[in-house]
C-alpha cells in the first residue's frame, strides 16, 4: 500500500489562501457503518474538507470493554471506539473514502493514549490531536506528570512512522483547554508550547490551535500572536493554524448557532488560518447529525470564502502577545526539556488554567469577560504576568463568585448571539443557501 | 463569615466514570453551597470504586452526580447500583441530572432507567430542572440549611439565560 499523504501538507497547500481555511468537522459515531456514512459525507461536502473520527469516551478513559458492553447492549456511544472495533473493521470504514483528496485526522482527549496510538499505528492513520497538558488538565484525574510522559513516549513512537515512509501529524489542544473563560494570552502560549514538546519528541509536521473566545478583536490579536511566536519558536516550516469554532456554552437557536460559527469562518480567514473546525446548531444540546454537520461545514466554507484576509494582521504587538511571551520565556527558562519546564511551570502556578479542577492545577487564577467583551484575569495567582501590566486591570480579588454570576459568563456568548437581531441581507442570506 | 451558620453536614458532588466535564461540577458546587451545604466535589472522570469508597468515608448527606457527555444514563445506572450496594448508603438521597444521553428524544426512557437502578431523582436537561432540583433539595428530610451567607440563592438557573 501507498503511503498516506502528509496531514499538515495538504493542508498548507489547499487552506490559508484566496479560498479560506479547509473546513473540518467534529465528527464521530459508535457504530462503523454510519461512521463512513459520516466520513463519505463529509468528503462529499461542498467545502475544501479533511475528515475526523473522534473517539468516545470510555476509550478516553482507557475503558474498551466499557465500550464493547455499550455496543453490545445497543446504547450508542458518543464517538468510535477505534480501540474496540477491529482493525479490519476501521479498515473497511476507511477504505475507499481516505485518499490523497481526503486525509483523516483521529481526535480524542486521553492522558492515557497509549493504545489508541497503537491502533493509529497499526491502521496508517498519521494524523491525530492531543498534548501533556491539554489532554490532561481538562479530561480526568491522571496525574500531570503521568501524563507528560505518556505524550513524550507516544509521540516518539508516532514519530517511528517516518521509518516507514510516513509523516506522522500532531495538533496541540492548549489553544483550548477547558474552552472558556481562560484569557487569550495563555492559551496561545500552551499551544506554542506543546507544539515545542511534540518537536522535542520527534513530530516534524505540526498544527497549532486556538479556540475563538469572547472578543473577534482580541481574537485576532491571539491568532496573529501565535503565528508570530510559532515562527520564531519552531525549528520547522512545516506547521499551520487551525481555528476552532467557540468551544464554550453555545447559543441555543439556529440562527445564533450560525451567526457564531460565520464569526469563527470570518476569523479563520481574516487572520490567514489554513484550517477551521466547525459547530453545529445541535452544539447546545446533543451529538448533531451527518447532515447537521455537513450544513455546518457548507455554511463555514462559503462564509470563510467571502472574508478577506485582513492586510497586516492584527497589532504584532498586542497586549495577548506581550502575555503570551512572558508565559512562554518563564516556562522555557525553568528547563530545557520543555516537559520537565510545564510540570515546574504548573507546580508553581506560572500556568494557572482558570476554574480547572485538576489536583495539579494551582486553581488560583480567575478569567472573567470586561465590558468591552474582552476576557481577562480577575486574579492572577502566581501567573508571572505581574500587576496591572498587559492583559487587564491587574486583578482585584473582589469579585465573588456565585452560580448565577458563572452562568452568566459562560452564558455571554450564548446570549449575544442568540439575542442579536439579524441585520438586513446578512446571515439569513447565507443561512438560507443551505436550508 | 459562613460560622454563624451551623454545619448542615456534607453533600458530595460528583462525575460519572467517562465523563470529564467541569463546568457542571463546579456549578453545581456553587449552587448548593449558596443552599448552605458544605460541599466535597470529587471531580470527573470519578470511577464507581472512588465514589463509593468517598461516600462511606464522608457520610454525607446527599450525593449529587452529573453527566453530560452521552453516557449518564449508563454510567450513572451502574454507579448507583454500587452505591445501593453499600450497606451505609443504601438510604442516602442520591441525584442525577445532565444530558444523559446522545439524543434528546430518548430523556423520557433515560430517566425511567435511573429511576428503577436506584436514584430518588433525576434531572435530564430541560427548561425546569435547576428551579426542580432546588425544590427537591428543599424538600429533603431536614431541608436545605438555607443561604449560607448574604442570602445568595441565585436567581432561578434558567438555561443560560436564553430568552424564550
Ligand atoms: C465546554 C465543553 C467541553 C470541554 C469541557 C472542559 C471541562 N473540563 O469541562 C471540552 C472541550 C474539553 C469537552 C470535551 C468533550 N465533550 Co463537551 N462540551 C462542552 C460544551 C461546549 C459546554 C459545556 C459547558 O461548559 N457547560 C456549562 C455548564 C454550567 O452547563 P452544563 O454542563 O450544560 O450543565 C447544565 C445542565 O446540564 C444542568 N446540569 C448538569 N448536571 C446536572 C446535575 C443536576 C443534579 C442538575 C439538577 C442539573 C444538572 O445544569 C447546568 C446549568 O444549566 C458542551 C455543549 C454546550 N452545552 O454548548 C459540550 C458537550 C457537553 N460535550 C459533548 C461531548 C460529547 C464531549 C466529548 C465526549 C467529545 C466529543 N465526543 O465530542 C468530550 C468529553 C470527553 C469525556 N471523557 O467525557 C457533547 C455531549 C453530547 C450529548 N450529551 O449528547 C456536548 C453537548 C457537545 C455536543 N453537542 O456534541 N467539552
Amino acid at each position: 500500500m501507498r503511503p498516506p499523504l502528509d496531514f499538515g501538507a495538504f493542508v498548507r497547500r489547499h487552506g490559508g489562501g484566496d479560498g479560506g481555511p479547509v473546513v473540518q468537522p467534529r465528527m464521530g459515531f459508535g457504530r462503523p457503518a454510519q461512521m463512513r456514512a459520516g466520513l463519505a459525507a463529509t468528503r462529499r461536502a461542498n467545502a475544501t474538507t479533511v475528515g475526523t473520527i473522534t473517539l468516545d469516551s470510555y476509550t478516553r478513559v482507557g475503558e474498551p470493554d466499557m465500550a464493547a458492553r455499550a455496543l453490545h447492549e445497543g446504547a450508542e456511544l458518543n464517538g468510535y471506539p477505534i480501540v474496540t472495533h477491529d482493525a479490519a473493521v476501521t479498515g473497511a470504514v476507511l477504505s475507499g473514502i481516505v485518499d490523497d483528496d481526503f486525509p483523516v485526522q483521529i481526535r480524542h482527549g486521553s492522558a492515557m493514549p497509549r493504545d489508541i496510538f497503537t491502533a493509529l499505528t497499526a491502521l496508517s492513520l498519521n494524523a491525530t490531536e492531543g498534548g501533556p497538558i491539554s489532554y490532561c488538565l481538562p479530561y480526568g484525574r491522571t496525574p500531570l506528570e503521568e501524563s507528560v510522559r505518556n505524550w513524550a513516549e507516544c509521540a516518539e513512537r508516532f514519530a517511528g512512522l517516518r521509518e516507514r515512509g510516513i509523516e506522522p501529524h500532531l495538533e496541540t489542544f492548549g489553544g483550548c483547554m477547558l474552552g472558556q473563560l481562560c484569557p487569550p494570552g495563555q492559551l496561545v502560549a500552551l499551544s506554542a508550547l506543546e507544539a515545542l514538546f511534540f518537536y522535542q519528541h520527534g513530530i516534524r509536521s505540526l498544527s497549532v490551535s486556538y479556540a475563538q473566545q469572547t472578543s473577534f478583536e482580541q481574537d485576532c490579536e491571539a491568532l496573529t500572536a501565535l503565528r508570530r511566536l510559532c515562527r520564531a519558536l519552531l525549528p520547522t516550516d512545516n506547521w499551520h493554524v487551525v481555528v476552532y469554532a467557540y468551544m464554550g456554552l453555545y447559543p441555543a437557536t439556529d440562527g445564533g448557532a450560525y451567526r457564531l460559527l460565520g464569526q469563527a469562518a470570518e476569523l479563520a480567514a481574516a487572520t490567514g488560518a489554513e484550517r477551521l473546525i466547525v459547530k453545529t446548531v445541535a452544539e447546545s444540546r446533543r451529538i448533531p447529525t451527518i447532515e447537521e454537520n455537513v450544513a455546518a461545514l457548507e455554511y463555514a466554507g462559503a462564509a470563510a470564502a467571502a472574508t478577506e484576509t485582513m492586510a497586516g494582521g492584527a497589532p504584532a504587538d498586542s497586549e495577548t502577545y506581550q502575555e503570551a511571551l512572558a508565559l512562554i520565556e518563564a516556562v522555557l527558562n525553568l528547563d530545557g526539556d520543555v516537559g520537565r519546564a510545564l510540570l515546574t511551570a504548573f507546580r508553581r502556578g506560572y500556568l494557572d488554567i482558570p476554574y480547572c479542577l485538576h489536583p495539579d492545577n494551582a486553581g488560583r487564577a480567575r478569567g472573567y469577560i470586561a465590558d468591552d467583551g474582552r476576557l481577562r484575569w480577575a486574579e492572577r495567582g502566581a501567573l508571572p504576568l505581574g500587576r496591572g501590566g498587559p492583559g487587564g486591570d491587574g486583578g482585584t480579588g473582589a469579585r465573588r463568585v456565585t452560580s448565577a454570576g458563572l452562568l452568566a459568563d459562560l452564558s455571554y456568548v450564548r446570549r449575544t448571539f442568540d439575542t442579536e437581531p439579524l441585520k438586513p441581507g446578512d446571515t439569513q442570506g447565507r443561512l438560507g443557501a443551505h436550508q | 463569615m459562613s460560622d454563624v451558620v451551623p454545619r448542615p453536614g456534607v453533600v458530595v458532588v460528583s462525575g460519572v466514570a467517562s465523563d470529564s466535564h467541569t463546568w457542571n461540577l463546579v456549578f453545581l458546587q456553587l449552587l448548593l453551597e449558596e443552599l448552605g451545604y458544605e460541599v466535597v466535589n470529587l471531580g470527573p472522570c470519578v470511577p464507581d470504586d472512588v465514589l463509593v469508597e468517598e461516600c462511606e468515608r464522608l457520610a454525607p448527606v446527599m450525593v449529587v452526580l452529573s453527566s453530560v457527555n452521552g453516557h449518564g444514563h449508563q454510567d450513572g445506572a451502574r454507579s448507583v447500583r454500587r452505591l445501593r450496594a453499600s450497606q451505609q448508603l443504601v438510604g442516602l438521597p442520591i441525584a442525577i441530572g445532565g444530558k444523559l444521553g446522545i439524543h434528546e428524544k430518548d430523556n423520557a426512557a433515560h430517566v425511567r432507567k435511573l429511576l428503577d437502578a436506584g436514584f430518588d431523582a433525576v434531572f435530564a436537561d430541560g427548561d425546569e430542572r435547576v428551579v426542580d432540583f432546588q425544590r427537591f433539595v428543599r424538600a429533603l428530610p431536614g431541608g436545605a440549611p438555607g443561604p449560607a451567607v448574604d442570602g445568595g440563592v441565585p436567581e432561578p438557573a434558567v438555561d443560560g439565560g436564553v430568552p424564550r
